[in-house]
């Protein structure tokens, strides 16, 4: 999904803190009304990011530009950004229709004009006749929308969002996601939300970005990320997956050859990788694209790999049941251990893949992701 | 299962418990009484009377001793609470070189026997800085003012500081977020969270300020009396039960005061844990 002309943009930005490089050298587009997100483990610079697009940190080096506006050292009280807290930050003094009219008094939007939009902003979280409760008498959930409200109240041209789900519990967040969705869609406004939650960004956004020690690792929609990973780093934070270390030993315009350590026969791609014979390499096989098998493989589809590619034989050695799927571990003769998520399409499937079961693993010749670094 | 609480239930330590209760207050509850005896003897028991409430009244030189007090207590409540709260926003806001002395030195007032900070008082106002004396009421009690703020901001601060280290930088964050400039953040988000701080800050210097003796002593001059100090020499000439009435109401004002402040704090924590 394409959105619009970019309406932030990072250009070179760094973050040093002492010695220490929050953020390193980033470059980076948010598309006119798209839900952005910054994705990365704690401590990777996405916060950081955040904070320097709302003001509260400003770069070592580098400009950040908002509607081509350098804001790079505009304070937060004046850019054309509003952000969510992530513990919502409401404040505990005021009503409820007090914190989200907070921003138009400041801004000098008058008493009537400003009922009308507090009015308003509550009913888009659906906080409709609560505005006289004070924020102690409000749940979790309804503290964050008073939050949203707030923020969204001003008219922001981005909305940024820090770990918006994170203080919730598991059913509500779920129900928040789908509801973040449709609030963005309905105000039209960019969002650009940070998480640590791999699924939370799949869910929602547009696009994300994969931070890493401070580095963008890759900006991609969601499948790209997953089925188009560009590093071992992203295929392994996106999602879970068995990394495959190998050699190339073929490499043809239409398919290529890689010899992988405990797999007899050399693994099959359907496409080209160029690169030289010889060449080290990866390949990200993700658990729900390996197929179980009680006996070896019939002979495969066609234009898929020859006879006995892609199939090696195993043992169960440990499964996880989850209810609708099951997770299996297989060791492979010299140790290694791949995982294979399978849908458990009959009541009995437990008993035909159970723990000790001598098992054949096969995958498709597009389901491997080939990664160079 | 016994819990610490449970040992209450035997007798010696309610017995215990009671004897430290009475070695407390019993001489409080006698001077109470005595207080309403209707007798001239402090020692002797004759009747239920307010007389010596009356005779107080009738005092000219103890009600102007209390008009003092009061307006020594308000005016160095009001310097007390501003210079405290500053050097607590201070402390809590900024780091700067020299930071933990300076925070050190904030808490000497309070460790420092009140007989040297009178004793430097006396030195200080009629060596260094002599105050004029024949100044016009209320102008007059400036040293005693002086003094008395001297020791009370140090409470204040301390208590704005316990305050302010519970606040949510969030908070600040949001509002700046929200537009608002340095001054709109401290005064619409700050202020009302400092102010369970701020009352019990100011109750305190008002209850100090009130009692003090001591620090009093060295530093007022013939015209320039307090109620304590007023108290002290009605005992010095003679001990008439004027003397328990008067002390009941200081004993009165100072823990209604102090509950009040206790209130306001108890009020705050069990807001916080909430």
């Amino acid at each position: 999904m394409t959105k619009g002309q970019p309406i932030i943009r990072f250009e070179g930005v760094t973050k040093r803190y002492g010695k220490v490089v929050a953020v390193d050298a980033v470059d980076l587009e948010v598309r006119e009304g798209e839900f952005f997100a910054l994705l990365g483990p704690s401590g990777c610079g996405k916060t950081t990011l955040l904070r320097m697009l709302a003001g509260f940190e400003v770069p070592s080096e580098g400009r950040i530009l908002i509607d081509g506006q350098d804001v790079t050292n505009v304070p937060p009280n004046k850019r054309p950004v509003n952000m969510v807290f992530q513990n919502y930050a409401v404040f505990p003094h005021m009503s409820v229709a007090d914190n989200v009219g907070y921003g138009l008094k400041v801004d000098g939007v008058g008493g009537a004009e400003r009922a009308r939009r507090v009015e308003e902003a509550l009913a888009l979280v659906k906080l409709d006749g609560l505005g006289s409760r004070r924020p102690d008498q409000l749940s979790g959930g309804q503290r964050q929308r008073v939050a949203l409200a707030r923020a969204l109240v001003k008219r922001p041209r981005v909305l940024l969002l820090d770990e918006p789900l994170s203080a919730l519990d598991a059913k509500l967040r779920e129900a928040m996601r789908t509801e973040l969705c449709q609030l963005q869609a309905q105000v039209g406004i960019t969002f650009v939300m940070v998480t640590h939650d791999q699924d939370e960004a799949l869910a929602l956004a547009d696009r994300c970005a994969v931070m890493n020690r401070g580095l963008l690792q890759q900006v991609a929609s969601p499948s790209d990320l997953y089925e188009f990973p560009a590093s071992r780093f992203v295929a392994d934070f996106i999602g879970s997956v068995n990394m495959l270390e190998g050699a190339l030993v073929v490499d043809e315009p239409d398919h290529a050859e890689v010899a992988v350590a405990g797999i007899d026969l050399p693994v099959f791609l359907d496409h080209g990788v160029t690169g030289a014979a010889g060449t080290t390499l990866w390949l990200a096989l993700r658990p729900e694209k390996i197929e179980l098998h009680k006996w070896a493989p019939a002979p495969p589809a066609l234009g898929d790999a020859p006879q006995g590619r892609n199939a090696v034989a195993g043992t169960i050695t440990h499964v996880a049941y989850l209810g609708s799927e099951s997770l299996y571990e297989v060791t492979l003769p010299d140790g290694q251990k791949l995982k294979a998520l399978r849908s458990n399409l009959t009541r009995w499937d437990q008993e035909d893949f159970a723990l000790g079961e001598q098992v054949w693993l096969a995958w498709h010749a597009c389901s491997p992701a080939v990664l160079l670094s | 299962m016994k819990g610490p609480l449970d040992y209450l239930a035997r007798w010696p330590l309610r017995l215990w418990l009671a004897m430290v209760g009475a070695f407390l207050y019993l001489p409080l509850l006698a001077l109470v009484v005595f207080s309403f005896n209707d007798s001239r003897r402090i020692t002797v028991w004759r009747g239920f009377s307010l007389r010596w409430y009356a005779e107080l009244f009738d005092d000219g030189e103890l009600v102007a001793a209390f008009g003092n007090s009061l307006v020594i207590a308000a005016a160095s409540t009001i310097i007390s609470l501003i210079l405290g709260t500053l050097a607590a926003l201070l402390l809590w806001r900024f780091r700067f070189a020299g930071k933990a002395p300076l925070e050190a030195l904030l808490g000497l007032p309070i460790v420092v026997p009140e007989i040297c900070l009178g004793v430097a008082f006396l030195v200080f106002f009629t060596a260094i800085v002599p105050w004029p004396t024949e100044l016009p009421w209320p102008l007059n009690l400036g040293a005693i003012i002086i003094a008395h703020a001297t020791f009370s901001f140090s409470f204040v601060a301390l208590v704005v500081r316990a305050r302010l280290a519970s606040f949510d930088g969030a908070l600040a964050e949001a509002a700046r977020d929200l537009g608002a400039g340095e001054w709109l953040i401290f005064r619409d988000i700050m202020v009302p969270h400092m102010v369970p701080g701020l009352v019990a800050g100011a109750l305190l210097a008002f209850t100090l300020s009130l009692d003090d003796f001591v620090i009093t002593f060295f530093t007022s001059g013939p015209d320039t009396i307090t109620f304590p100090i007023k108290v002290y020499s009605m005992v010095r000439f003679s001990v008439t039960p004027a003397v328990n009435a008067a002390s009941t109401l200081l004993i009165l004002l100072t823990a209604g005061l102090t509950a009040l402040a206790l209130w306001l704090q108890g009020a705050d924590i069990a807001k916080q844990a909430a």
